[in-house]
């Protein structure tokens, strides 16, 4: 900080541009750091947790379950023991549900109520997910929402909307691409993007052998 | 667990002072028990620093979305669902 006379009231020293529920959650760890219910590396560990998830883990339960439509059924029956099975952690929500998207039927997935998300399985949700149009319009006019997404479902399509509204978490199965046959599961993967498993996307389309 | 998938409920219309998870736009619908899930700690009393106990069966519940949004612009066979927990079920059969 510049020096200066202190002829004025000013805002005390921040972090620049953050935001006040920043600085609330800041003020509130440091609360509960010195009243010993949390410790700094408490945090660090949750953060690294988080920052280290990603789509990719998903991914990779939908590739299996494309190619092995045994491991499909154990998806969709228990999404949380599947995920053991290939070695990836579910995260801390006791029961996770994938939905299985088809040509009759689109699943997409909101919280209206704050941001419930697979994060263990998609790490940590996108901005848009978080915020109030999203969680308000994905209910009353989800065709609409996906239209704004590039995504046009025809009107033979139902589309079932899931609130994530308590303990269980949601990850859509998106629809294997025609022209996919006999791509491995690591090449399908990749086509599987994090917006195609909150229902909002398709995956992506397979690129043409030249 | 009082209700089985496939039970028509109806969601309580009543209001409540502090957290809970049943939005405003189900109150009062009248939907289908799509999965009994297990129970959970109640995040009505959790929520203010409490155990939680009793737990309370959560269900998935599924609604046409015309029965929910009168003037729904989708398609008529659209659902929602939410997870709803039992003690704000009401049988509708």
């Amino acid at each position: 900080m510049s020096e200066h006379e202190h002829d004025h009231p000013h805002e005390p020293i921040g972090n620049g541009d953050e935001p006040p529920a920043a600085a609330r959650a800041r003020a509130l760890e440091q609360l509960l750091i010195e009243k010993g219910a949390i410790s700094r590396e408490d945090v660090r560990d949750r953060i690294d947790w988080l920052v280290s998830r990603s789509p990719a883990d998903g991914a990779r339960l939908v590739a299996r379950a494309w190619v092995d439509p045994d491991f499909k059924q154990r998806l969709l029956a228990d999404a949380r023991s599947a995920a053991l099975e290939l070695g990836l952690d579910p995260g801390p929500s006791p029961v996770v549900v994938a939905v299985e998207n088809t040509e009759d039927v689109h699943h997409m997935v909101v919280c209206t109520l704050c941001s419930c998300y697979p994060r263990a399985l998609l790490g940590p949700p996108p901005a848009w997910y978080k915020s109030l149009p999203y969680r308000s319009r994905a209910v009353s006019d989800p065709r609409g929402v996906l239209d704004e997404f590039g995504l046009e479902l025809g009107d033979d399509v139902e589309l079932r909307v899931l609130d994530s509204t308590a303990d269980i978490r949601y990850l859509v199965m998106p629809r294997r691409p025609a022209g996919t046959e006999g791509m491995s599961e690591e090449e399908l993967a990749a086509l599987i993007t994090r917006d195609s498993m909150i229902g909002v996307a398709q995956p992506a389309a397979p690129t043409p052998i030249g | 667990m009082t209700y089985h998938p496939g039970q028509r409920v109806r969601i309580a219309a009543r209001s409540h002072e502090g957290h809970h998870r049943t939005p405003g736009y189900v109150k009062g619908k009248t939907g289908t028990v799509e999965r009994a899930h297990p129970s959970f700690t109640n995040p009505e009393t959790r929520a203010y620093g409490a155990d939680g106990l009793p737990q309370q069966p959560l269900y998935l519940v599924g609604f046409s979305q015309r029965d929910v949004w009168p003037d729904y612009p989708g398609q008529g066979r659209d659902r929602i669902y939410l997870d709803l927990f039992e003690h704000w079920l009401e049988d509708a059969e």
